[in-house]
């Protein structure tokens, strides 16, 4: 296990630095060139000077290359040109709204998508089957953002259940955020009111979000719940007298749980960009939508940052698949 | 790329009669069984027939405000002469969810072209040479790959600027990848193929093989992706200008921007926000259910 | 479907005296589709296992040999399946049997080992905890007291280094190997018989006869009754008391072995036997195969199944199917209920 983690991790290496150079080459593909990414439009031909004497931008490519490294692995990544502030401050600011979010929705996603696609597999060519096949397929057809709007009309607008934007009613409490999760945060400073307030923003966004991913992960549980309830070792178990429950947990479920975990990683990485399209229609301060903001603005320092910062996300939370993979299957990790 | 569609067309039908045929009428007689099949491809025809034909079935021009009937944050709603009510501009709501369908089928086709073309010059130049070609290949789109899709998107088109044209070749490159991979595995699938090695050894040279037999055997998978990479290249162009990043002229009619637009009116005209949105999944769901019922019909594996 | 019955009624075979442990009775097993015509996979077979011997169920793929003994056990689910007849075990009908008795006896009184071991054994548990847990399922062992008895079973199928391969993943063990822990695994409950379908058939030629030669030892003598399921004759000859060839869904022909081997009645054994090379054959003898393939067979309601394949086809094979009768020669007492056959023409001697 541990060689089989090591290799995985190494092979990470060059992705990241494909990702830099991606990334690093992405604003110098830009009309102007980095120093309207770093300026923004309408720099004065002083600053622009000043700008490219301070970043080196006389000098070689691949120099330039070295120092942006330097620079982001000392967590530098500029500053906004709209809210002049470190872009690392603002990320990291806005990043546990995003992965108080995501994290919400992805355990929406599991806790109903799994259960669901047991059932319809189950009970293969029933009612509840074809309801949840239409309902996944609506799912993968309805964009998040229209979603997000008829969600927030009826729970927030017509019902009044839930707040229609933001992450928290900052006028009816007086919060404190020592972790940046408001919910967390509420529990921690003894505010339960504040908590549930939190929660209570979090809960149509999350739904919004999780609509992808709870599509996707019904029809690979219900097609591998499928596939692997025909396999002949679960014959083998019924052969051998075993009752129901642990032919299901032991025979079914542990098998069918390996291309499950792969789907809920790669869902992962769509719910980091989905969440760019969610945070904006429920005015949610995260990094999507400041990201959203920065693209509005062609603020390119928060761009550049907010994709490499998103990018590398997905990268390890794959890595985390792909070594949780390892745990799951003894073939994996023993080749 | 080397082989223009007439070429793909006529290796795949020198394909030994019996075998292509048949692969190609079982489909068929698939496919027109098949449920999904048949919704699928009506909502796409009808998606098509809409976009193609939008200024003969419009009533109105997409741009004619009639302001008279428009008060802030009070619009009419659907009536007799405008069936789906006026929007915040005093438009023909119906004249612009009808016109948008031209924007999204054109966007949706100029990006999968893109993506598939050069995706799959990639794929063949990786899976016939191997080797060095293969690895920077394969690479690259592994780095590609590592930023999700949207995300990679909406980076380019930030880049390339607010127009339709920076929206079709930010989906279109992020497609790239995608195709040149499937191009290759299934190039690679069938270069060690019984008929492949067949051809080989009867002594038709390596690149005769891969022209005549492999490449347009691997269609079959290109051909379902493309469909579905439609569905995705409608959600995502409309993602895209409901972030502001597609057509900066306002009285252009894209459904995603429409949508956005509806926000400041939502709790007063919440039809406003559906007709788009409607609108977006009626054709997503077409291509998705069109590309579905390929999927199964074309492959092999799943036949019982 | 309204097939009428034969003319005759079948006698049934294996029948001896007293209470056999397993008693089949005109098991029929249908399987149906929607839109497809339902495919009658057994039709109509009888036969009785004796606690102890060993029996041997012989036919091309598609006879319905596997079918039979995977309906008995209640193992083909039920979507799309009818069966119908009675399966008795020690005097228990299993097809009428609440499905937590029937549980509960499988694995226990009656074991399987499969074709196909690879697949067979579950990739993601290890040989130890797929052995104890049927030890914890039927006989309560738990924790060391289940791994000590699960290492002695490995000990005893011919694993050496029993307490390290508990440990060992199927994918890590080679084809033999798995087999072997089927068996073991079948055997932990010492059950009073053994369904081995097909055991040798995915394995390779030095193989296959080590894993017959391990049945023999553990089964053949000893209180566990075998049932060998397989599509080639070679295995059945060292190690079956009573034989039964399949074709189509019945039963045509059923002997002891050496009747069976040296005076086979129906043109379907004996093509079967034709068909395999033998040392005891003068060199140059052809190879006979029988021509056409399962594929080509009539509907028993019309005939016999094999006439399109069977080169001593005469007009009485058509019109109604012939019945399992006791064969020509083998009319004398208790004997005659040994060997029958369902041909009305059948192979005469030296033939």
């Amino acid at each position: 296990m541990l060689r089989f983690a090591a290799r995985r991790v190494l092979l990470l290496v060059p992705i990241l630095i494909g990702l830099s150079i991606l990334v690093f080459l992405f604003v110098r593909a830009l009309p102007g060139g980095p120093e309207t990414a770093l300026l923004g439009e309408n720099a004065t031909p002083e600053r622009v000077a000043q700008v490219r004497e301070l970043y080196g931008l006389d000098r070689p490519v691949y120099e330039q290359y070295v120092s942006y490294v330097q620079s982001v692995l000392s967590l530098d990544f500029g500053t906004s040109i709209t809210t002049r502030q470190p872009v690392a401050e603002e990320i990291a600011r806005r990043f546990p709204g995003t992965v108080e979010l995501t994290v919400t929705a992805m355990l929406i996603a599991v806790t109903v998508g799994v259960p669901l696609g047991f059932i319809a597999a189950r009970r293969y060519g029933s009612w509840v089957d074809n309801l949840s096949t239409a309902g996944s397929l609506l799912g993968i057809a309805i964009p998040v953002f229209a979603l997000g709007y008829l969600l927030k009309y009826v729970f927030a607008l017509k019902l009044g259940w839930f707040p229609t934007q933001g992450r928290e009613d900052s006028l009816m409490f007086r919060n404190e955020h020592p972790t940046g999760f408001y919910v967390l945060d509420g529990i921690v400073t003894g505010n339960p009111e504040a908590a549930v307030d939190a929660l209570r923003h979090l809960i149509l966004p999350a739904l919004a979000l999780a609509t992808i991913p709870l599509a996707f992960i019904t029809r690979i549980t219900r097609a591998s719940v499928l596939e692997v309830a025909g396999e002949d070792y679960v014959r083998t178990a019924e052969a051998k007298g075993m009752t129901r429950p642990v032919i299901t947990r032991r025979h079914i479920l542990r098998n069918a749980m390996l291309p499950i975990v792969t789907v809920v990683g790669l869902q992962t990485g769509l719910l980091l960009s989905g969440a760019v399209l969610t945070e904006t229609v429920f005015a949610f301060d995260g990094i999507g939508r400041f990201l959203a903001q920065a693209v509005f603005a062609r603020d390119f320092p928060v761009i550049q940052a907010g994709i490499l910062f998103l990018a590398v996300i997905f990268v390890l939370v794959n890595l985390l698949v792909d070594l949780s993979y390892g745990l799951l299957d003894p073939r994996v990790r023993t080749r | 790329m080397s082989l223009s569609g007439a070429e793909a067309q006529e290796t795949t039908l020198s394909q030994p009669e019996e075998a292509r045929g048949g692969l190609l009428r079982d489909a068929v007689r698939r496919l027109r069984r098949s449920p999904q099949a048949i919704v699928g491809a009506t909502l796409v025809l009808l998606f098509v027939f809409v976009a193609v034909f939008a200024p003969w079935l419009a009533p109105y021009s997409p741009t004619a405000q009639d302001l008279s009937q428009v008060r802030p944050g009070s619009f009419p709603g659907p009536s007799a002469e405008h069936l789906l009510g006026l929007d915040q501009l005093g438009r023909d709501e119906l004249s612009r969810i009808i016109y948008g369908a031209r924007y999204s089928l054109i966007i949706g086709i100029v990006s999968v072209t893109i993506g598939a073309t050069v995706g799959m010059a990639l794929g063949l130049l990786a899976g016939a040479f191997g080797g060095w070609v293969d690895s920077l290949v394969m690479r690259g789109a592994d780095i590609m790959l590592a930023v999700p899709s949207l995300l990679l998107a909406i980076g380019i088109a930030a880049l390339l600027g607010r127009s339709i044209i920076s929206v079709m070749i930010a989906i279109g490159v992020v497609n790239i990848p995608v195709f040149a991979r499937l191009l290759r595995g299934a190039m690679l699938s069938q270069r060690e193929s019984d008929y492949a090695l067949a051809s080989r050894s009867l002594g038709v040279t390596k690149g005769r093989v891969v022209l005549k037999h492999v490449f347009p055997n691997s269609l079959a998978p290109v051909i379902v992706q493309a469909t579905l990479a439609l569905a995705t290249a409608i959600t995502e162009a409309a993602g895209l200008a409901f972030l502001g990043l597609g057509s900066p002229d306002p009285s252009i009619p894209e459904w995603g921007r429409m949508l956005a637009e509806t926000n400041a009116y939502l709790a007063s005209e919440p039809l406003l926000a559906l007709w788009p949105g409607l609108a977006i999944v009626i054709s997503v769901l077409g291509f998705y259910l069109l590309g579905e019922a390929l999927r199964e019909a074309l492959d092999p594996k799943l036949r019982r | 479907m309204t097939a009428p019955g034969p003319a005759v009624a079948d006698a049934v075979p294996g029948a001896g005296a007293g209470t056999p442990l397993l008693e089949v009775r005109d098991l029929q097993v249908t399987f149906s589709s929607r839109g497809r015509r339902p495919v009658k996979a057994v039709d109509g077979v009888s036969l009785d296992v004796a606690a102890g011997s060993t029996v041997g169920i012989v036919g091309e793929s598609g006879s319905g040999k596997s079918v039979t003994s995977l309906a008995a056990l209640g193992l083909l689910g039920t979507r799309g399946v009818q069966v119908s007849g009675s399966v008795r075990f020690d005097g228990e009908d299993l097809l009428g049997m609440p499905e937590a008795e029937l549980r509960a006896l499988r694995g226990r009184e009656i074991a399987m080992v499969f074709q196909d071991p690879m697949s067979s054994l579950n990739p993601v548990l290890t040989v130890g905890r797929q052995i104890t847990e049927i030890l914890e399922r039927h006989r309560g062992l738990k924790g060391q007291d289940a791994r000590d008895r699960a290492a002695e079973l490995l000990v005893s199928v011919g694993i050496g280094d029993a307490v390290r391969r508990l440990r060992t993943y199927p994918h890590q063990l080679s084809g033999g190997m798995r087999q072997r822990v089927m068996i073991a695994m079948a055997l932990a409950c010492e059950p009073r018989l053994l369904i081995a379908d097909e055991p040798t058939t995915a394995l390779d030629v030095t193989i296959s006869a080590q894993i017959l030669e391990l049945l023999r030892e553990l089964v053949v003598g000893s209180q566990t009754a075998l049932v060998l399921i397989t599509h080639d004759l070679g295995v059945v000859a060292g190690l079956c008391d009573q034989v039964h060839v399949m074709y189509s869904g019945r039963i045509v022909e059923s002997a002891p072995r050496r009747p069976l081997f040296a005076d086979p009645q129906h043109p379907y054994t004996n093509g079967l036997l034709a068909s395999v090379p033998r040392l005891d054959q003068a060199r140059g003898t052809p190879l006979l195969p029988i021509p056409g393939s399962p594929s080509d067979t009539l509907p028993w309601a019309e005939g016999c199944a094999f006439a399109p394949r069977c080169t001593r086809q005469v007009p009485d094979c058509l019109g109604s199917p012939p019945a399992l009768l006791p064969a020509r020669g083998a009319a004398r007492g208790a004997a005659r209920e040994a060997h029958l056959v369902r041909c009305v023409n059948p192979v005469e001697d030296g033939s």
